[in-house]
């Protein structure tokens, strides 16, 4: 199979289609950020805390805010995470974070937490099974020795491999097939090596709480300043280096076209997220470094045809070579494209929501940057070498 | 096939087999399978923390110890002065030395503290003010080790937990020039709130005599302080002890500790004759003859375990005590295991404050995990497909690379041990994606050459030799992006750098190199007509 054998668009005089879509979306971003009060940034940049919690049955959500309201400086943020059906809720706060607080601050959320959805088990002693860890499951296992190893004279280290594995066991069966959470502690009767009597000691020790703390982010103020310098200086200092390289490999003009063009790709790109007000953390950041590696490549592979062309096509206007020089890497640029475009999709589509906003930045991204190529970098190159590079003897690049 | 080329295939495919040994073999004997790919908090679960280590409590320790030694001098020779404590910023001030004393006084201040301090004087009347300043030197010096010192202490303390592949690591924020921050990443703990307390825990034993006469304990400080004629002598100060009934009371305790947790060579969990937990605790030999001599010398005396500043139990001294001791009081089994971890870990020259905490339920990781597998099988199988409706065999070739780079990157992180993390994860998908722009280069290049006539032979050679270029270039700017990354992330997005560059150099070796052998192959000998491409 081969399209675009033979392609023969004029690419340059439809530059202010190009540009007037870039403006375009810029325009929707600032309207968005003017709306949304700006970017939605992750803990990552603000400090705060977020909690995800999963719970047996959908929450009452206003139960849950009434609970963690004493713990937050300011309203807690409350969000679906998932699927419906997965009743994975996400609570994002600023929390008065002095360090010395963090612990105590932890466990008075889960305290809340119980008060509100566990309220009988609240002052009990029996260990809410849905939140424990390995070590104190096995020390619970090992003292009561339900599976009766010790009237069968079996040593210490045997009776501690032995209800290591049957913690382990319990413990991935709620994680892998409960993700997280099991509804009763009889559904642990079908976890592997796992026997009755094993469940039936459970039940003296344990209950199956209502809900699972499956992650806990707490993040200091001073700690999200840091992280955005970090970021600024990240982006910024890859700008630098694509501006060096490229006006090394080819001419000057062409890093600073590149890095108008990769500054174009960013702000269309963020412009989206203000729109959309997905969450901007550091993993978005990630893909924005990403997204600027990529574009860079669609220039460059652009601009080396200009230069091949260049060394054997002296009589031809600089319009055409760069017109001829697009259409022939077309092809290129589309399957690449295509083919990254694809990745990216499937990790948006499948990825989890812990990639989400990754995903999204690259996928836009990647459209953006490919037409930037086209629509951005090479009428502006154009323009230069038509009003400045005329003016000195025209040399292959 | 032509000799040359044979030798080069094995090479490489020698090269390939080398990389999958490395990602698919066990770690150790009796590991399962894959298991140097070490997974990442995100995919496994556990505790990542970031701890400010406050420096200032090690240097304002040593100031206030400085202060007393001073003042305890000074009294000895019976020099007059006014008062010796600790100042602003980080001075000792000592104050109202009588001026007719003056030169001993100086004289003794520069022969113990010329080199750490700056030394200087003023004179009013017939007293005068000594200032003594900590240089800035020894102030970063000290801060520096302080800071190396908290990371083996919390080191010992994670090792003595027995987490598998911890990350301890000193780090610094990016506008300040001393490295005051730890970052702990603890992979697997299942349980944040035990390990956090264990290492935040300053744990300063200190064994020191109880007051011999109105020591207490009394129902409060007040109390404490009215029974001693209304003023607590400088060598004492008033500490609180939980009683036997749960109410706090108070003794008088003396601040000069006969040993300290430094003395302790090493503790365990015991119990004593009615099964209750307790903590032995063994002294190295300095502290065992320092201790025998103070037990020897107050039988009859209480002497007040103290830890971090409160009053764990005050037993009377019965007779003279060599190498060992019990630390007994109210514990359950694991509070008695922990504080003898704490105690074989040596106390934190500072305390922590913490910056950042994130922990991650291994019920996520297994979420996660889950999302990205899914995700690489389906970008893969979509870019298989896509190669080979567009090229033929020749996206054949292509998918030959693919599985070499893959080969290669997770090889080399199973080789250096590297942790894969869910935007690693993400990394591996872009990289299939990216990888196969260079050959889709590559292939257009051939196309074309195909197009103006070239043979097929000629097409191949063209193709690569011409395309390199912009191959090295595009893979060295996205490599130039990748290590701003890496070089100012942290944690999981480190991991994303790593996999995107070493994913970028795999692939020019195998788009160049590799892929150009395989048309070799595919052409053997004869003369071809026609390329499948």
């Amino acid at each position: 199979m081969e399209i675009l054998k033979n392609v023969s668009v004029d690419w340059l005089s439809k530059k202010w289609l190009f540009v007037g879509t870039s403006l375009f979306l810029i325009l929707l971003g600032v309207a968005g950020y003017v709306l949304h009060g700006g970017f939605s940034f992750g803990v990552d940049f603000t400090g705060g805390t977020i909690i995800q919690v999963k719970f047996k049955e959908a929450p009452d959500l206003d139960v849950l805010r009434e609970s963690l309201k004493t713990e937050a400086v300011s309203a807690p943020l409350i969000q679906r995470y998932g699927r419906a059906d997965e009743n994975e809720i996400q609570v994002r706060m600023q929390t008065a974070f002095e360090g010395q607080d963090l612990e105590a601050g932890r466990r008075e959320m889960t305290d809340a937490l119980r008060q509100a959805f566990d309220p009988e088990h609240a002052d009990t002693s029996k260990i809410d099974f849905n939140n424990v860890g390995s070590d104190a499951l096995y020390t619970y296992l090992i003292n009561s020795d339900p599976d009766n190893l010790k009237a069968q004279n079996k040593t210490f280290s045997e009776m501690e491999t032995h209800y290591r594995t049957v913690a382990q066991s319990l413990l991935d069966y709620r994680n892998v097939k409960g993700a997280g959470i099991v509804n009763s502690l009889d559904d642990l009767r079908n976890a592997s090596g796992v026997s009755q009597t094993v469940v039936d000691s459970l039940k003296n020790g344990f209950y199956a709480g209502s809900f699972a703390i499956k992650k806990l982010d707490r993040v200091g103020a001073v700690v999200g300043a840091d992280l955005r310098r970090r970021a600024q200086w990240a982006i910024g200092l890859s700008f630098l280096g694509m501006l060096v390289y490229i006006g090394f490999r080819f001419k000057p003009v062409y890093g600073v076209v590149a890095v108008i063009a990769l500054l174009h790709d960013v702000v269309v790109t963020a412009a989206l997220f203000a729109l959309t007000t997905k969450e901007v953390s550091l993993t978005v950041i990630a893909a924005f470094l990403t997204l600027i590696g990529y574009s860079i490549n669609d220039k460059i592979v652009i601009f080396d045809r200009v230069r091949e062309n260049l060394r054997f096509m002296r009589k031809e206007s600089f319009y055409k070579i760069l017109n001829l020089s697009i259409n022939q890497t077309l092809a290129r640029t589309i399957m690449t494209g295509s083919m990254t475009f694809l990745a990216v999709l499937v990790i948006l589509l499948f990825g989890g929501e812990v990639l989400n906003g990754f995903a999204f930045a690259l996928t836009v991204g990647i459209l953006i940057g490919t037409y930037s190529s086209i629509g951005i970098a090479s009428p502006i190159v154009e323009w230069w070498y038509r009003s400045v590079g005329q003016k000195t003897k025209r040399r292959a690049a | 096939m032509q000799k040359n080329l044979r030798w080069k295939l094995i090479l490489v495919f020698a090269f390939l087999a080398i990389c999958t040994y490395y990602f698919v073999s066990p770690k150790e004997k009796g590991a399962p399978l894959l298991s140097r790919l070490n997974l990442g908090l995100d995919l496994k679960g556990g505790i990542h923390l970031v701890l400010q280590v406050m420096t200032d409590d090690a240097l304002n320790q040593e100031l206030l110890q400085d202060g007393e030694a001073i003042s305890r001098e000074l009294r000895s020779k019976n020099i007059p002065f006014e008062s010796s404590k600790k100042g602003a910023g980080y001075s000792v001030e000592v104050t109202g030395v009588d001026a007719s004393r003056l030169n001993e006084a100086r004289a003794f201040l520069e022969s113990r503290f010329k080199h750490r301090y700056e030394i200087r004087s003023t004179g009013a009347g017939g007293k005068t003010d000594f200032t003594l300043t900590l240089m800035s030197s020894y102030v970063r010096e000290t801060r520096e080790s302080t800071v190396r010192q908290a990371l083996e202490t919390i080191r010992r303390r994670v090792d003595d937990l027995g987490v598998t592949e911890p990350t301890l690591q000193i780090y610094g924020r990016s506008d300040q020039d001393i490295q005051d921050q730890i970052i702990v990443e603890l992979p697997g703990i299942d349980d944040p709130d035990r390990v956090k307390s264990l290492i935040e825990n300053t744990a300063q034993l200190e064994l020191c005599l109880v007051k011999k006469t109105e020591g207490g304990p009394f129902p409060s400080i007040e109390a404490a302080v009215q029974a001693n004629g209304g003023y607590i002598p400088e060598d004492y100060r008033v500490l609180p002890e939980a009683g036997d009934q749960g109410q706090v009371q108070y003794l008088v305790v003396s601040k000069i500790p006969v040993i300290t947790g430094k003395d302790v060579k090493t503790a365990r969990r015991g119990q004593d004759a009615n099964g209750a937990p307790l903590v032995n605790f063994f002294l190295n030999a300095d502290g065992a003859g320092r201790f025998a001599e103070a037990t020897g010398r107050h039988i009859g005396e209480n002497l007040a375990i103290v830890l971090d500043n409160v009053v764990k139990s005050a037993p009377v001294i019965r007779g003279e005590i060599e190498a060992e001791g019990v630390i007994e009081g109210r514990f359950s089994v694991r509070q008695a295991e922990d504080l003898a971890l704490l105690l074989r870990s040596g106390a934190l020259p500072a305390s922590l404050n913490v910056l950042e905490e994130r922990t991650v339920g291994a019920s996520l990781g297994a979420d996660s995990i889950r999302s990205g597998i899914l995700a690489s099988l389906i970008g893969f199988s979509i870019v298989v497909v896509g190669m080979l409706a567009y090229y033929r065999l020749s996206g054949l070739n292509a998918i030959w690379c693919l599985i070499a780079n893959l080969l290669i990157l997770l090889g080399f992180m199973g080789a250096v041990g590297a942790t894969l993390t869910l935007p690693g994860i993400a990394g591996i998908i872009l990289t299939i994606g990216m990888a196969v722009d260079a050959n889709i280069l590559i292939f257009e290049r051939i196309r074309e050459e195909l197009r103006a006539g070239k043979t097929v032979r000629a097409a191949v050679d063209n193709g690569f030799t011409k395309v390199l270029g912009a191959i090295l270039d595009s893979n060295i700017t996205t490599f130039i992006a990748a290590a701003c990354l890496f070089q100012f992330g942290t944690g999981p997005i480190r991991g994303f750098a790593v996999t995107l560059a070493v994913g970028l150099i795999a692939n020019v070796f195998t788009a160049t190199y590799f892929s150009h052998r395989l048309f070799e192959l595919m052409l053997g000998q004869r003369k071809v007509e026609t390329l499948s491409i």
